[in-house]
């Protein structure tokens, strides 16, 4: 357990001192105009280097999923610049782009199409950005995902949320992108799922040495995965933290504390003083 | 007190699909006293369904059966349909997942209260029910109740919403609240909240309350007693305080599994279900 520590702080310290993979300078994200106008994401920065696993906590409507849906396009930026493996991001996005930045959704009885097998889904990516060997790919994707052979031509609905989720996992994997964008990936399956799902995104990022950028509500979940990560609050961020800074319960931002509070459970004494401050 | 507020023994609810016959709940006793009881398990294990049997629920083609099913005295398999309508929201109420798709959406927030107090105080004048409906918006810590009131469902965010819904089933004072997943649709912070209200009011006017979730963790720091269920079946029953000393491996498995802040275990521990555990 120490040695696994030291080890993902050794490659931070390591990433450090290379370029970041991914780096965000004053992302603003509005939607609507006059007083309709909803500042979703107002100035945010962060850095995150290769390899490295970076969270995004925060309340719903804090503006976390945004930040994702800006880096691969799904958003509007409005100022500020999203920085990908050194270079500028165009708008719109081109196919170079979305061979390097992948998305996983969080609900993936949503994100699958209901009508397309597992190997149409697959070889769509493929196919978009002219790939040989389809087959090999396809069935090679599903093994990296821990699923055989015989997933390849079911439909969404014959499969369990956490295959759901693996499907989807291995829809953004096929291409070889360096950086997955996580959007609650677990947030919708059981626990014993979860943790399945955890494992494998950990064990991924080991072998391919992806970048995760994870948005999560639950930070355990953001702990486990990530080394560093941004709380964030209506659409600003409130306080950068390590994992390890969040175990310990060392956390200066006030918010970030009753945050770590809150996931220990429900307690009767100190949810009472926690409302007598209120 | 001592014949307790709701008996249930051997309740199986099963579902009639053409492709065959579903059993989603498979011979599920328990017996509830004026306490806190959760009801936890993962998505399939018929939790929701025990509790929407019990209050009669069950949506077709569903089939009811349990050899007792009863409230304080009332047996609720028998019950004429008018009997239950004067039970459900009056004497047992149920607090939904999503307060978004369980408040009207065309119909202000008060008026939703008045109606569901009316429904059961047939006697009670409109200003009454009106007073009703204030008091308890300010029983569950609303800012402004009188705002709050007039407000439609779309105006509130989602923690006001289900304090809202918590606000109209328990404005008839029930003897029974059943809870399905109040809290999983809102954030940490505000499900501490809601849960802070819901266990004031529970104490305060002595209420029954059976809390279905699938937060483990979450149920054993809030409830008094944890049946977790597995399959249709309750596998293992015990005291939340003792929830470490769980026996069965499936509530050990399910312990183990979550990602704490505490420690760093990695890779996650998996859960092995053992086919035998269906049985």
């Amino acid at each position: 357990m120490m040695s696994a520590r030291s080890r993902l702080s050794t490659a931070t310290l390591l990433g450090l001192c290379k370029d970041p993979m991914l780096d965000i300078q004053k992302l603003k994200v509005v939607y609507g105009t006059g007083h309709l106008r909803v500042d979703a994401v107002k100035d945010v920065s962060f850095h995150v280097e290769a390899g490295a696993a970076y969270g995004l906590v925060g309340e719903s409507g804090s503006g976390k999923s945004t930040v994702l849906r800006a880096i691969c396009g799904l958003a509007p930026i409005s100022a500020g610049q999203v920085f990908v493996d050194g270079k500028e991001v165009k708008e719109p996005r081109d196919k170079a782009f979305y061979r390097t930045v992948q998305m996983v959704f969080q609900d993936p009885y949503a994100s699958l199409h209901p009508r397309h097998t597992v190997d149409r889904t697959l070889s769509e990516p493929l196919a978009i950005h002219g790939e040989r060997d389809a087959e090999v790919r396809i069935l090679q994707a599903l093994r990296e995902v821990g699923l055989g052979p015989s997933f390849r031509f079911r439909y969404p609905h014959q499969l369990s949320g956490g295959q759901r989720q693996r499907i989807a996992i291995a829809r953004a994997l096929i291409l070889r992108p360096k950086v997955l964008l996580l959007d609650e990936p677990t947030s919708a399956l059981d626990a014993s799922v979860q943790a399945e799902i955890l494992n494998l995104l950990d064990e991924l990022r080991r072998k391919m040495g992806l970048t995760y950028i994870l948005v999560s509500h639950d930070l355990a979940v953001v702990a486990h995965l990530c080394e560093r990560l941004l709380v964030m609050r209506h659409g600003e961020g409130v306080e950068e933290t390590t994992a390890v800074a969040l175990r310990t319960g060392r956390a200066s931002n006030a918010y970030t504390q009753e945050l770590i509070e809150a996931s220990r459970g429900f307690s009767r004494d100190t949810v009472k003083t926690a409302s007598a401050a209120l | 007190m001592t014949t307790p507020l709701l008996e249930v023994e051997d309740l199986r609810v099963r579902f009639h699909l053409r492709t065959g016959t579903v059993e989603a709940v498979r011979g599920v006793s328990f017996q509830l006293g004026r306490e806190r009881l959760g009801i936890v398990g993962e998505s399939g294990s018929g939790k929701s369904q025990t509790g929407r049997a019990i209050l009669g629920l069950t949506p077709p083609p569903g089939e009811v059966t349990a050899k007792r099913l009863t409230f304080d005295g009332i047996d609720l398999l028998t019950a004429s349909r008018r009997t239950l309508r004067h039970l459900r929201g009056g004497r047992i109420s149920m607090v939904m997942q999503d307060p978004k798709y369980s408040l009207n959406p065309v119909m202000t927030i008060g008026e939703q209260i008045i109606e569901a107090y009316r429904a059961h105080a047939k006697s009670a004048s409109r200003s009454e029910a009106r007073d009703r409906a204030l008091a308890m918006l300010e029983a569950v810590k609303m800012r402004n109740p009188a705002r709050v009131f007039e407000l439609y469902p779309h105006e509130v965010s989602g923690g006001m919403g289900q304090r809202a819904m918590i606000a109209m089933m328990l404005v008839t004072e029930p003897d029974l609240l059943i809870a399905d997943e109040p809290t999983s649709a809102l954030d940490v912070t505000v499900s501490m909240e809601v849960l802070r209200i819901l266990d004031e009011l529970v104490s305060e006017r002595g209420m029954g309350l059976i809390f279905i979730s699938h937060d483990l963790k979450l149920v054993s720091s809030f409830c008094d007693r944890v049946l977790v269920m597995y399959a249709g079946r309750v596998v293992e029953e015990l005291e939340a305080k003792n929830l470490r000393e769980a026996k069965h491996p499936y509530t050990q498995g399910l312990m183990r599994c979550l990602p704490t802040l505490a420690d760093d275990v990695r890779p996650l521990p998996t859960l092995n279900r053992d086919p035998a555990w269906a049985l």
